[in-house]
């Protein structure tokens, strides 16, 4: 099954959209600047509808089954923060308005600010970044700076676990860092004796994921803090498994400095199929005038008649602007709706539901699968997707097939600390008779890959295609469907 | 309000499968001196509580819904056809992750394509890539690519003062750590004195089209002498002048960035945006973010899939040029699905209709005494005006009219002080430029 391409039905002479007559003057344009041709398609509004109606029904989506992609909470997106972003005071307020006439969109930027720096018991929060990626870069320049005004300049060093995440090492570079990596041990945890090995003057922080991303909280967490302390460097906290961890321990209080958190994850705000996300960053007293801006303060506090004063402001020492304007504000409005709508109790439950999803499959699969680092687990666990007596058959193999029993796959090949690695992460929306399908799935396809590993190995067999010649996209390089004539 | 569906009766079900009597049984690795913190956060309320809560913060908000809008500056009030939000609420968009599953993401990789394709149309690029957060950090994106095309031999990046105030103080955060000169964009300089910058140390040379003020400079021959200097062109573009204007690509750029936020993507108080990202193919296994390629199937099917995929932090980790690792995939189906309605013939017009209201509403406002608009270059939606009082003080009496006054330009370039720069487009009806024109007679009386 597959769909034209737009540009394949359009027409010349075509339009989608009805526009009204010009009801000014009009003035000349300016000829000998303009251009002469503009090959856009050509369509009716229903040949667009359709055709956006036919390419969505070749997607899978949270909307349509389960989706346990480790490390990135494909919970529910409630409908209600659809709505509540696209109301015309929100979707239609421009981003330069004076603070006065857009004090609403402040108060709940300043709202979200104090929420999230409660959760993760923080001192302020910016919610400037607009991904995890920029919440990460912005947390590694605040490091930057922090060492750089003390006149601390010998810090080269960022050091970061075997098991982390590749933003991680990449943020590192960008920031103009080196990153060193530290082996893990046994259990799964940082290495500690290679840690205070690696630790001396010149390591200007380190950054960790907790849970780390096998799903385990860190044995020794608060050693590892004291260490890196200890040598004059500062914590970074990965907050991409927050979902692990929202009313069982904050961050802030283990003594991390700085942390980001997925919107997109933890607080529901949808994938949209790759973005947009948000990524706010939370910071301890030390880090607080670094923080990216600008950042919403209260100018005034309320009184019985009157609500409170919003402004926005750069902080004092501000590592600067991440994009224009500020956040992803439709973002921080789902966000918003989210945090008020479960509350105290919710946001406690969340976690509690999470990391009782998880174990309950990690359990039920231990003996269908090999699972190293076997122990409790956050949010998420991994699995080894292979078998010692099928050795062709892959944990791509077993994804694949998941596609055909109607089940989005895990992550595959990571962490890479794990051969094979599938990574589960059920989410706490999802209810036990899903969970129940879903190992039932996983049993019978180990089962398959013994009698009948083929079955696998040509997977999937039920989707719109089936698998791409990943090569010949990358060889024979087509990005663009039409003819572009570029000047000198 | 809460999403959790599990009974009592599961959970213990769940409980006793796992071996454990409570949840928090299976906490213990979290140390015990930390574990279960009091969250002081707001009660839960119901689904209607919430809604009426959301719905008084945004009637406390002055926006275009109700007020008629003359600001821009990086964001427009442009008209969105509703099939645009009709397909951008389908669950199986925007609630679908990352397509790194090909074979049940053909619906996002084959509308990041056709966006991918009208990106290149529309900048004259022969490709572009799947976006970046928004126009600003495309263009700090920009500046990892031609340090890489120039092999990180060249550290001086020349930037117009006339691009967007924050897009460059955007392009300054993210390279602060990289030891880049930044020239050009301190004072007034137009395109000769950025170009007699050039040297054998500059990496790339970048200008807006239309620039900050809404103006189009004629750009023939600029490519020529930057390329001369052996360093790229950079131009930041508004997608929606690429409908009148010589494309970055028939001007011979490089690269060509901008903010896709007036392609049907609301202004939402600043975000989320697009930043589309066009290149010439030989940069372009140099740039950042996804990109989606065509391909077949193991059936000979047409297919797409996210490609050149080495380039990515996952995989090169620390030697990536860029931690990226989303697009903002709704907001570019948002502009593709838009660009699609639109078609050659509406986007057109959209820009007609902007051109020309925005040269009517020029010429009104600068037969109002005290008020004078700079009219030294052609422009398109957007133009400067020198006012006889503060522009604060203006904007403060147009609200109470109902209207949304121009930028307040001193804010950004000193020598500026009392200049506004109004937008106007394809929104502002006749009787609105006359209640602005009105409202600023009144204003200066």
């Amino acid at each position: 099954m597959t769909e034209p391409l737009i540009y394949d039905i359009s027409v010349p002479g075509r339009c989608g959209v009805s526009l009204p007559d010009v009801d000014v003057p009009e003035t000349a344009l300016p000829a000998d600047l303009l251009r002469e041709n503009l090959d856009l398609p050509e369509v009716s509004e229903l040949q667009v509808i359709r055709h956006f109606v036919n390419l969505s029904h070749l997607n899978y989506s949270i909307d349509q089954g389960f989706y346990p992609l480790g490390s990135c909470t494909m919970k529910y997106n409630p409908k209600l923060n659809e709505d509540m972003a696209r109301l015309p005071g929100m979707a239609q307020l421009h981003p330069l308005h004076d603070d006065e006439g857009a004090q609403g969109a402040l108060a709940l930027m300043y709202d979200l600010q104090t929420w999230l720096a409660e959760i993760a018991g923080f001192k302020a929060v910016s919610l400037a970044p607009a991904a995890g990626a920029q919440g990460e870069f912005a947390g590694i320049l605040m490091i930057r700076k922090y060492h750089l005004d003390r006149g601390d300049t010998k810090r080269t060093k960022i050091l970061i676990p075997n098991s982390a995440h590749g933003t991680n090492p990449a943020t590192v570079t960008m920031a103009g860092f080196t990153a060193v990596e530290l082996p893990s041990d046994e259990n799964g945890d940082v290495d500690l004796e290679a840690l205070k090995a690696a630790c001396d003057d010149t390591v200007a922080g380190m950054m960790i994921t907790v849970p780390n991303t096998l799903g385990l909280f860190e044995s020794h967490i608060i050693d590892v803090i004291d260490t890196i302390h200890g040598c004059g460097g500062l914590m970074y906290m990965d907050g991409a498994n927050m979902n692990a961890l929202m009313g069982v321990v904050k961050p802030g209080e283990l003594g991390f400095d700085v942390m980001h958190y997925n919107l997109h994850k933890t607080f529901s705000t949808p994938h949209g199929g790759g973005g947009p996300g948000s990524g706010p960053v939370g910071v301890n007293e030390k880090l607080e005038p670094y923080l990216p801006g600008p950042i919403v303060v209260k100018l005034e506090e309320g009184t019985d008649d009157e609500a409170p004063l919003y402004g926005r402001r750069m902080p004092e020492k501000s590592i600067g602007r991440l994009k224009a304007f500020q956040g992803n504000f439709g973002m921080h409005v789902r966000a918003y709706t989210y945090i008020r709508s479960n509350g105290d109790q919710g946001i406690r439950d969340i976690t509690r539901h999470a990391v009782l999803n998880a174990n309950y499959i990690r359990v039920k699969l231990q003996d269908a699968y090999h699972i190293p680092y076997n122990r409790y687990c956050g949010h998420e666990f991994v699995l080894e997707g292979r078998f010692e007596d099928v050795p062709d058959v892959h944990a791509l193999d077993i994804s694949k097939r998941l596609m055909d029993y109607g089940i989005h796959p895990p992550t595959n090949y990571f962490p890479l600390i794990v051969h094979e690695a599938l990574m589960i992460e059920p989410t706490e929306t999802e209810d036990k008779q899903t969970l129940d399908e879903f190992i039932d799935a996983m049993k019978k396809i180990a089962a398959e890959a013994h009698d009948n590993p083929d079955l696998l190995k040509t997977a999937p067999h039920t989707t719109p295609v089936s698998r791409l010649d990943e090569v010949r996209a990358a060889k024979q390089l087509v990005l663009c469907c039409r003819p572009v004539e570029v000047g000198v | 309000m809460s999403y959790i569906p599990h009974t009592d009766a599961e959970r213990q079900q769940m409980l006793a499968t796992i071996g454990v009597t409570t949840i928090e049984d299976l906490f213990e690795a979290v140390p015990a001196s930390h574990r279960f913190p009091a969250l002081d956060l707001p009660a839960p309320l119901s689904e209607m509580d919430v809604a009426a809560e959301l719905q008084a913060l945004a009637e406390a908000n002055e926006h275009a819904g109700d007020f008629a809008i003359f600001r821009g500056a990086g964001a427009y009030h442009h008209f969105i056809p509703s099939a645009v939000n009709h397909i951008l609420l389908r669950g199986e968009f925007y609630t679908a992750y990352t397509p790194y599953q090909p074979e049940v993401s053909q619906g996002t990789l084959q509308a990041i394509f056709e966006y991918q394709s009208m990106i290149s149309v529309l900048t004259g690029m022969e490709a572009a890539n799947a976006s970046h957060y928004d126009g600003a950090t495309s263009l700090a994106e920009a500046v990892t690519v031609a340090l890489e095309a120039t092999r990180r031999k060249r550290n001086k990046i020349i930037l117009s003062p006339a691009i967007n105030p924050q897009y460059r103080a955007v392009v300054r955060t993210y390279h602060q750590g990289q030891n880049l000169k930044f020239v050009g964009d301190d004072g007034s300089a137009d395109i000769a004195d950025l170009v007699a910058l050039l040297d054998d140390n500059t990496a790339m040379l970048a200008v807006a089209y239309p620039n900050f003020f809404g103006q189009i400079d004629d750009l023939k021959g600029l490519a020529e002498k930057v390329h001369a200097a052996g360093a790229l062109l950079v131009m930041v573009v508004n997608p929606i002048a690429l409908a009148l204007f010589k494309s970055p690509g028939e001007l011979g750029a490089d690269i060509a960035v901008g903010e896709g936020q007036p392609l049907g993507i609301p202004m939402s108080f600043g975000g989320p945006y697009l930043g589309f990202f066009g290149v010439k193919t030989d940069y372009v296994r140099r740039i950042a973010g996804r990109i989606v390629g065509e391909t077949v199937d193991q059936d000979g099917r047409r297919a797409y899939v996210m490609t050149l995929r080495p380039r990515e932090q996952d995989i090169r980790r620390e030697k990536a040029t860029s931690n990226i690792c989303t697009n903002q995939g709704l907001m570019a189906l948002s502009a593709c699905v838009y660009l699609s309605l639109m078609g050659r013939c509406g986007l057109k017009t959209v820009a007609e209709l902007s051109y020309h209201k925005a040269h009517y509403a020029a010429q009104q406002i600068n037969s109002v005494p005290g008020f004078q608009v700079d009219m030294s270059k052609p422009f398109f939606h957007e133009f400067v005006v020198k006012c006889p009082k503060p522009v604060q003080a203006i904007n403060d009496a147009l609200i109470e009219r109902g209207i949304i006054g121009g930028y307040d330009l001193g804010q950004d370039y000193p020598h500026l002080k009392d200049h506004t720069l109004i937008a106007v487009t394809e929104l502002n009806r006749k009787d609105e430029i006359g209640a602005l024109v009105d409202a600023l007679k009144e204003v200066v009386s």
